[in-house]
């Protein structure tokens, strides 16, 4: 669907992106994740031809937006960080004028009474833009990037500055977009990516410093397993056994978590929750709870950022 | 194309601007029309439009000041530059707008002419030639009012900038008579609007003249789709 192909981009002197390429594939949600100020919105504002690439390509639906910007354009429904609103506008007004400058061939009318009522904003569709709340005015853009079903939405931030219960709301719209379009989406909040999105593209200081599924990134750079274990018994014997199960690298006490029980991280280079249950048993000890930790994405964020796990 | 120009009309009247502008050029008009030809018992209407010469160079900056600027101040030209839209249609649409605003504005010359015709017989010859003439040099204002407003997002620095812009053309008369150096005096003496704008109010309608003003509002459209252009590299 999208193929961004080694984009550089330099502001004045400085470098805001640097040899940045990666494809959408149909059907995806890629989330497009990075600190503030990474080059998250340079990006989406070259792919969607609103600035222009120093060099690389990108390609929408194989036309390449520098070439053939009007078929290129045709293909993408955009909503940038802050939605282009004309204020002096009622919403319905507005929805007109950017159905008629995206030519959009399908009748008019219907389609945007269906498209309200998918983003729910039909109640206001009389109101003037400047008095409905950010919540509203983030709706009223995301019902302008989806005039006449483009196959690629690209949504910058959509939920920056929302309630909470407006961004459960528009992270469900997303999800339920993401099925019949190809969505991305920035975001510099973790759980949003993650509660979202099928794939994840890391930037941070305009290059791309991690690509893949959200699960294989979240758990990405684990060859040690760790356990998180809470068991009844006498914690010095629970101690020793489980330090004696084989592969078990390392063994750290918690301390008395409940009364009589000791909470343990046990990690490893395999599997190893049959011999830890096991060894408890063996200790006259109770398993009370077992969890696998798997580094959680702000971690693996975290560490991406700061270089580690380069 | 046609959806920009509707929307930058409806702005106009969603607004003071559009009533304002039209209300302050009519009023004019109206009042020169009044001293100049109907206290004066004459039903020529040249001074009329003499004299709408310089309320045209404040009133062109008010129409186009927005224009560029503001989409840039609120964002909205990511909505015109990511639709599947050129640039040069943006610009035409706009200017087309303007221009359009124009019109409204000039259509109280019809209504003095139909006023003059129930005393006299209007020249409705000089007056068509007239609201020709002022569609002419009105677009080469036009033009270089919105080449001014694409360059900065301030609509306040728009206008006076364009207006500023507009008055050193008007007085490039002026300046060329304290010119001495012959060579300066004649390309000060050809830039000049108002002594082209002189030879259609009298009813000299030259080639030339012509050329120039079509000359001047291209070129300053293709400044302003350039501007715009180069934003997008910067």
């Amino acid at each position: 669907m999208i193929e961004v192909e080694n984009i550089t981009k330099h502001y004045g002197k400085h470098p805001a992106l640097e040899n940045i390429s990666f494809k959408l594939n149909e059907g995806d949600i890629l989330g497009f994740l990075g600190p503030n100020g990474a080059g998250k919105s340079t990006t989406m504002n070259i792919i969607t031809g609103y600035i222009s690439s120093d060099s690389g390509t990108v390609r929408i639906n194989g036309h390449d937006i520098l070439e053939e910007p009007s078929e290129a354009k045709k293909n993408i429904g955009y909503l940038p960080e802050i939605p282009p609103l004309y204020n002096d506008m009622t919403v319905e007004k507005y929805l007109e004028f950017m159905f008629k400058l995206k030519k959009v061939k399908k009748p008019m009318k219907e389609h945007i009474k269906e498209i309200c009522e998918m983003v729910k904003i039909d109640d206001v569709s009389q109101r003037i833009i400047k008095h409905l709340s950010k919540g509203y005015r983030q709706r009223v853009g995301i019902a302008q990037a989806l005039l006449g079903y483009p196959p690629v939405l690209i949504l910058d931030e959509p939920t920056v500055g929302l309630d909470p219960a407006q961004i459960i709301e528009i992270r469900k719209l997303i999800r339920e977009l993401g099925k019949k379009h190809s969505v991305i989406l920035s975001s510099h909040v973790l759980s949003e990516v993650q509660a979202v999105c099928d794939r994840i593209v890391v930037i941070n200081d305009g290059k791309i410093v991690a690509d893949g599924k959200t699960d294989s990134l979240t758990l990405s750079g684990s060859e040690t397993r760790k356990i998180r274990l809470v068991a009844e018994g006498r914690e010095q014997n629970l101690y020793s056994v489980l330090k004696s199960i084989d592969r078990v690298t390392d063994v750290k006490k918690f301390g008395e978590a409940e009364k009589g029980c000791y909470e343990f991280t046990v990690e490893s280079t395999a599997d190893v929750r049959r011999a830890v249950s096991k060894a408890v048993s063996r200790a006259d000890g109770i398993i009370l709870s077992m969890q696998p930790e798997g580094r959680s994405l702000e971690e693996t964020f975290l560490n991406i950022i700061s270089g580690k796990d380069e | 194309m046609f959806a920009i120009l509707k929307r930058e009309l409806s702005a106009y009247f969603g607004s003071p601007v559009g009533y304002i502008v039209t209300a302050a050029f009519m009023c004019f008009s109206g009042f020169f029309f009044y001293i100049q030809c109907l206290a004066t018992g004459t039903s020529n209407m040249y001074s009329v439009f003499q004299s709408m010469f310089f309320i045209v160079l404040f009133v062109i900056p008010l129409i186009t000041m927005k224009l560029f600027s503001e989409d840039r101040k609120y964002k909205t030209d990511q909505a015109l530059l990511t639709s599947p839209i050129s640039i040069p249609s943006i610009v035409a649409a706009k200017f087309l707008a303007a221009l359009a605003m124009l019109l409204i504005c000039l259509s109280s010359y019809i209504i003095e002419g139909i006023a003059l015709s129930f005393i006299a017989s209007p020249d409705w010859s000089v007056i068509f030639g007239n609201i020709l003439s002022m569609i002419l040099m009105g677009s080469a204002f036009i033009s270089i009012g919105l080449f001014v407003s694409s360059m900065t997002e301030n609509i306040i620095i728009a206008a006076i900038s364009s207006f500023a812009v507009n008055v050193i053309i008007s007085i490039t008369d002026s300046i060329s008579s304290a010119v001495t150096v012959p060579f300066f005096k004649s390309i000060l003496e050809s830039l000049s609007f108002q002594s082209k704008y002189s030879n259609f109010a009298i009813g000299i309608v030259s080639f030339s003249d012509v050329v120039f003003f079509i000359s001047i509002t291209v070129l300053f459209l293709f400044f302003t789709d350039r501007v715009i252009e180069k934003r997008r590299w910067d």
